[in-house]
């Protein structure tokens, strides 16, 4: 019995101990009145936002997705016309901001990526034109650089028909301030096999870069993987492009009537938010990536050249490596910033999210509180899932320390 | 550690509490408490609401606002001004931030009874049109299939211009902005080949353009906009007062009762005229104001005739023709209900 007493000692100790003074109990009892507070403090925040919709007899409620919008929008990369619901151009909206996001986050990483490394150049030029950029254009508000792209330079550029095209003349690049235009690749019966031979190369390039690694391993002979992998990217669906017939076409843009008819055209709102959404973005990550290869010590470059590695492996395999784990954080939030800012895109009359649904779709249905709750969640999915991605990228290139 | 916790409980029960404050419902109560009306206008919109050269606010809706604080204080300059951009008109005036909301607003019936909003009555009888560069060589709003228009986001000019197109089976390529000068500023910059918005506003935008005379207004009518002041719903007094401001301004330009000759006027032995200026009756009290209210408005602010001519008329850049905005005694469609 007293071996049973001994074994519980413990709460023994804490039943001597008053409830009032234990501090596991009171912060127990303390959390769940902050838990309880901010349930009451949501609960009589919505209910008596209904309560007033209600008295001031304003219509609220979802129902208004499933009616006709009625309105047209300017670019959308799903069909859609005016007689599509609200739902649809919800849709529209939120597609029109993910890939102005996902093309800025992809040339602000590019531009910044160089724009970086140019700093650390040893070339007196490179390394004081990088700084320029970099100091200029971080330290302009994006709104005005936005404006800059599209009032001072994409709007000054002359009308199509001021341009001097001739009607109904086929042009294969024109660029006029009504956009940029580019021929259209036209499929034709059998165009998809080469997207499949496209797919099938990539996929090979990356089994080939598996195999080649672990050769190497087993072995230490290397093998061009870049090369091979070049090779088949190009040629794969060429040869799918030879042998089906070459079944597809190019649409070129002509002028006719008041504007460009025909080809592929990217909007002067899109370019000028593209442009500076990435370059303004790029100056930061061109900054995180100077500190990122700042922060790896001198002597692991020298370790690697006492080895016999040439400068170019050096970077690729010991200083890029250890670089990531300190760019990847800070450059997650500048991918945030990047997919939030694009709702500058207002001012410049970009459809995204914000000037569709935030703008047009609460006009017409007059439901401001639905309307600007849906557009901060999707905001917040939005930026939850860049981050939950690049966490698992993070932790894919943590060092793994033994 | 604890006390962190407990102050932060307590912080957010405060805010929970402040939360659960009602909106209210007499705005005359509050109006007078404050000593102005808060009035939501246009961010610029000559002949209806814009700055002129010496910094005031002036144009036809501006004169509403101006009248309703001539009745409520008997002083016209009483009011404060709140511009908004189309888009953020109506949650302005159904949040309170402002008290009336006259910005050339077309009176739509999805407007009338599902925004917790009400219009007082129609300020000015408006038509959807079209504005085009002389140079493109059209001349009827039926050759527009292909082009490029300007529109602002939030406007029932948004939702007239893709009805018309459709119903005309013609196509065209939206380009939205929120703001009005964004807009001036696309068209002016030949990004789109069309302007659409109300006739009386392209006729006022035409002149901010950097060539006005290389504009022309296509002769198509599209649509029927009827502008008015807006209050918010579930306050019948202050709807009243609103209401009330532009009838007398219609029934002193009835009368033939001037901004000059009001003071005259008072003398009339006219029962009609008695009552308007609030010799007879007491017809202001039943508004809760002054029986001189409409003196005020009269003295301070004008007849709707004059009121017209000084904004929009032709001594003005815009030269607008009264047209169907003349009084219903003179083949228009203004209206007054008497005051008796």
């Amino acid at each position: 019995m007293a071996h049973q007493e001994g074994v519980s000692a413990d709460a023994g100790d804490s039943e001597r101990v008053s409830l009032m003074n234990d501090p596991k109990a009171r912060g127990l009892v303390f959390q769940a009145l902050l838990i309880i507070a901010v349930i009451y403090l949501v609960y009589s925040g919505v209910t008596n936002a209904i309560d007033n919709l209600a008295r001031a007899g304003i219509a609220s409620g979802f129902g208004f997705f499933g009616e006709r919008a009625g309105f047209d929008i300017g670019q959308s990369f799903i069909p859609y016309t005016n007689d599509s619901t609200y739902l649809r151009a919800f849709f529209v909206g939120l597609l029109n901001t993910m890939v102005v996001a996902i093309i800025g986050i992809f040339f602000a990483t590019m531009i910044g990526f160089i724009v970086g490394l140019a700093r650390l150049s040893k070339n007196y030029l490179v390394q004081k034109f990088a700084t320029v950029y970099v100091e200029t254009l971080r330290n302009i508000p994006l709104l005005l650089q936005l404006l800059f792209w599209y009032k001072a330079v994409l709007s000054i550029l002359p009308s199509p028909r001021a341009g001097g095209l001739e009607p109904g003349v086929e042009v294969v690049f024109n660029l006029n301030n009504r956009g940029l235009y580019m021929p259209r690749i036209v499929p034709e019966g059998g165009a998809q096999l080469i997207l499949y031979a496209f797919i099938v190369a990539v996929v090979g390039w990356i089994l080939i870069g598996r195999w080649a690694k672990k050769r190497q391993m087993a072995t230490g002979q290397q093998f061009p993987v870049f090369l091979t992998g070049l090779g088949l990217v190009i040629f794969l669906p060429l040869i799918a492009f030879l042998v089906t017939g070459m079944p597809l076409s190019l649409e070129y843009a002509s002028l006719q009537g008041f504007n460009m008819v025909g080809g592929w055209v990217i909007q002067p709102e899109f370019m000028a938010l593209l442009l500076g959404l990435s370059l303004y973005t790029a100056s930061f990550i061109a900054e995180i990536v100077r500190a990122g290869i700042l922060a790896v010590s001198h002597g692991q470059s020298e370790a690697a050249f006492a080895l016999g590695l040439r400068p170019n492996l050096t970077s690729r395999l010991v200083v890029v490596p250890q670089a990531m784990r300190v760019i990847i954080p800070p450059l997650t939030s500048q991918y945030l910033n990047l997919t939030k800012n694009s709702s500058l895109a207002v001012a410049i009359g970009y459809p995204d999210l914000v000037s569709i649904f935030g703008g047009t779709v609460l006009n017409q249905t007059g439901q401001a509180v639905e309307v600007i709750s849906i557009t901060m969640l999707v905001y917040l999915t939005l930026s939850l899932l860049t981050s939950a991605f690049m966490n698992w990228f993070n932790s894919s290139v943590a060092l793994v320390e033994r | 550690m604890n006390n962190k916790i407990l102050s932060a409980v307590v912080g957010v029960t405060a805010v929970a509490s402040l939360g659960a404050t009602a909106a209210s419902a007499a705005t005359l109560d509050d109006v007078k408490a404050k000593g102005f009306v808060q009035c939501g206008v246009s961010t610029g919109l000559a002949g209806f609401s814009a700055p002129n050269d010496a910094g005031d606010w002036s144009g036809l809706d501006v004169d509403i606002c101006r009248g309703v604080a001539a009745a409520v204080f008997g002083d016209a300059t009483a009011v404060k001004y709140s511009p908004l951009s189309a888009k953020e008109r109506f949650t302005a005036l159904q949040s309170g931030e402002i008290d009336l909301l006259p910005r050339n607003t077309t009176w739509t019936m999805s407007r009338d009874t599902q925004l917790g909003l009400n219009f007082t009555g129609v300020n000015y009888y408006d038509g959807q049109g079209f504005m085009v560069r002389k140079s493109l060589g059209v001349n009827s709003a039926l050759q527009l299939s292909g082009a490029s228009v300007c529109v602002q986001t939030g406007t029932t000019t948004e939702l007239n211009l893709t009805d018309y197109f459709k119903a005309n089976g013609m196509t065209y390529n939206p380009v939205v902005f929120e703001k009005l000068e964004e807009v001036n500023a696309a068209y002016d910059a030949n990004r789109c080949d069309v302007y659409t918005t109300d006739q009386s506003g392209l006729y006022s935008i035409r002149l901010g353009l950097s060539a006005p005379d290389e504009h022309m207004v296509l002769p198509e009518v599209i649509s029927k906009e009827p502008l008015g002041p807006v209050v918010r719903q579930g306050d019948d007094q202050w709807f009243s007062i609103v209401k009330w401001v532009h009838f007398a301004m219609i029934n002193a330009e009835e009368m033939g009762i001037t901004s000059a000759n009001v003071d005259e006027m008072m003398n009339s032995e006219d029962p009609n005229v008695k009552r308007i200026l609030g010799k007879e009756g007491t017809f202001g009290e039943g508004m809760g104001i002054g029986n001189d209210w409409a003196y005020n408005i009269i003295k301070q602010v004008g007849n709707y005739g004059e009121v017209f001519e000084r904004n929009l008329g032709a001594s003005t850049p815009l030269g607008i023709a009264r047209g169907v905005n003349a009084l219903w005694s003179k083949g228009g469609l203004q209206y007054a209900p008497p005051i008796r």
